[in-house]
């Protein structure tokens, strides 16, 4: 069958091309196990500087994981100084806060904690100004429960399974595209299509090849993150060898016709701008819901969309295959739609 | 005399430029023709035509019997393009099996066709190599050995000879009588070397798209009363201007 020759030569070349191997097998793995150790770092307490706080604000921000620095008065060179994140004061019944905030996300998060300790502390005073027994005085006892992750979630376990179906997505698309590019610069496309073989032919024959080569290498970035890095999965890990390949599948054909687009390995590569990146933006690493309505509609025409979708509902919400089958369905649509413009854009080299 | 390729009054256009013009050319069978012409003139166009690669704008091609483009025809067409065409991360044994497989032949027969293929182009003792290790000229002779791999009724040759040495120029050359001799090959070739077109059977003239002269290179030199080919092909093209 002239799909399996195709299939077999592909093989060949790969197996010669041994930087390409690298790439496939050990790039992502390299990436996925730098991310798990920038992300699980261990969090640093927040150091404080205050002025002239009650003793009891004082306790409730020490409990709150801040490391207090009692100063005499409120000065701004003192942050750097003394390397604070923030300087807290107070002066009659007003506090005020001055963050040091060279990372918004941090000052932010500090903020939210010093708001909550403080009011936290006012709304105990309160209650203890009341005569004891005029109210049922019961302390108050918050019991933290999570609907996803626990106390534990890091920020890695959250998006880990956004990244396997990035990697999968995107160095599927790179090496397709790239070799398929190759075939048309070195003008084997053409003496391939002076042969009688068919354009689906063509098509499937690197579809199949580089799909079984997209398929080990989903098979090794999943174990590897589920065994070795131990990436919270709840759901299945069917599912998600299930989703990665249907995502690696169209990623591979899409490669493919955008490689009909480029006309050297250089023009592949811009293609990562404007085709991988902006699927970064909408695949749930950002929150989408705060994104103007249009703007999740282009969200919402990218495959990574999906992929990310279903993957972070089934290694992180545990959700099961019928749950998924929205975004598998979609993936499935797209990749379909992909092949069927690769045979027509073969048309370029026969008209048969 | 049965033909092989029957083109009618083919034209084609590249954007506004004309880069056929209403050629007509009957290809006999178990001949070497050759197409010349200077660069541009148009020969690989009119070659991917006959390949089906191309679609003319107007006019009509045939190859043996059956109207181009048609997918089966091209089981019995030899093509070798102009670029080798070769996948060189593969050797060069590979490369001929991944094409005779493209042309479903298998098992022995196959071992046999590239045996005879590597044997006509003298590469048998190299096809363990990769045919990124190989040089120029023994690139362009696996391409023609993978044109002949299926043992087809016609070859049609894009500039075949371009970057080999002279010697073995002249092998190809014997090979290709050879085959034209011994099992009645219809055999198409591109070239703008004149003293590869004295080896033709039969030539036509192209330049600027327009086909200025055809026949057998004796009957163009006295039909336009000169000594050498290269003669006719500037006297024709004046003619023509």
């Amino acid at each position: 069958m002239r799909v399996a020759a195709i299939i077999r030569r592909i093989f060949q070349q790969i197996h010669r091309d041994r930087r390409t191997m690298a790439l496939i097998f050990i790039a992502p793995l390299f990436v996925l196990t730098l991310m798990y150790f920038i992300f699980n770092g261990d969090t640093v307490n927040s150091r404080v500087g205050i002025v002239n706080i009650d003793q009891s604000v004082y306790n409730a921000l020490q409990d709150a994981d801040i490391d207090v620095v009692t100063l005499v008065s409120v000065d701004k060179d003192m942050i750097v100084q003394k390397g604070l994140d923030g300087i807290l004061g107070k002066t009659d019944d007003a506090y005020n806060l001055i963050l040091e905030n060279s990372n918004p996300n941090t000052a932010m998060a500090l903020k939210a904690k010093i708001t909550q300790t403080i009011s936290g502390v006012m709304f105990q005073t309160f209650l203890n100004e009341i005569p004891m027994g005029s109210l049922g005085y019961q302390a108050v006892d918050i019991d933290i429960d999570y609907l996803y992750g626990s106390e534990d979630t890091t920020m890695f376990d959250t998006f880990s399974s956004i990244l396997i179906g990035f990697f999968v997505f995107f160095f599927v698309f790179l090496i397709a595209g790239i070799g398929l590019l190759r075939e048309r610069m070195t003008g084997t496309m053409e003496k391939l299509m002076s042969t009688p073989v068919k354009r689906w032919e063509v098509v499937m024959g690197y579809l199949t090849g580089y799909g079984i080569l997209a398929m080990v290498q989903t098979l090794v970035i999943i174990f590897f993150s589920v065994e070795v890095l131990n990436i919270v999965l709840v759901g299945s890990i069917w599912n998600v060898i299930l989703i990665c390949i249907l995502s690696a599948i169209t990623a591979l054909a899409l490669g493919i016709l955008l490689s009909a687009f480029a006309t050297s390995e250089f023009q592949m590569i811009q293609f990562i701008p404007i085709v991988i990146i902006p699927q970064v933006f909408f695949c749930g690493l950002f929150p989408m819901e705060g994104m103007a309505a249009w703007l999740q509609a282009v969200g919402k025409i990218m495959p990574m969309y999906y992929a990310a979708d279903a993957l972070k509902g089934v290694m992180y919400k545990g959700l099961g295959f019928y749950d998924i089958l929205f975004d598998l369905g979609i993936l499935a649509a797209f990749a379909v739609v992909f092949i069927v413009l690769n045979v027509f854009a073969l048309k370029r080299y026969r008209r048969l | 005399m049965e033909e092989t390729i029957c083109i009618e009054n083919v034209s084609k256009k590249y954007g506004k430029k004309a880069v056929l013009n209403n050629i007509s050319l009957t290809i006999p069978k178990g001949r070497i023709y050759g197409i010349i012409g200077p660069s541009g003139a148009g020969k690989t166009t009119l070659v991917k035509m006959m390949v089906g690669m191309e679609k003319a704008d107007g006019g009509g091609i045939t190859v043996l019997g059956r109207k181009m483009p048609n997918l089966p025809v091209l089981g019995d067409i030899g093509y070798m393009s102009q670029s080798d065409a070769l996948y060189a991360d593969l050797t060069g044994g590979e490369n001929l099996k991944f094409f005779a497989s493209l042309f479903k032949i298998r098992g022995s027969i196959q071992k046999q066709r590239i045996a005879y293929c590597a044997d006509v182009v003298d590469l048998s003792d190299e096809l363990k190599k990769k045919v990124s290790a190989y040089s120029g000229g023994m690139r362009r002779r696996l391409a023609l050995a993978v044109a002949l791999v299926q043992d087809p009724d016609l070859l049609i040759l894009d500039e075949p000879t371009v970057g080999i040495d002279p010697e073995l120029r002249a092998n190809i050359w014997n090979e290709l009588h050879r085959l034209r001799e011994e099992e009645g090959k219809t055999i198409i070739i591109t070239t703008h070397v004149m003293d590869e077109a004295e080896k033709c059977d039969r030539l036509a003239m192209i330049r600027e798209g327009m086909l200025i002269a055809d026949g057998s290179p004796g009957e163009l030199i006295a039909a336009y009363d000169v000594e050498k080919l290269e003669d006719v092909f500037l006297k024709a093209g004046r003619k023509q201007s």
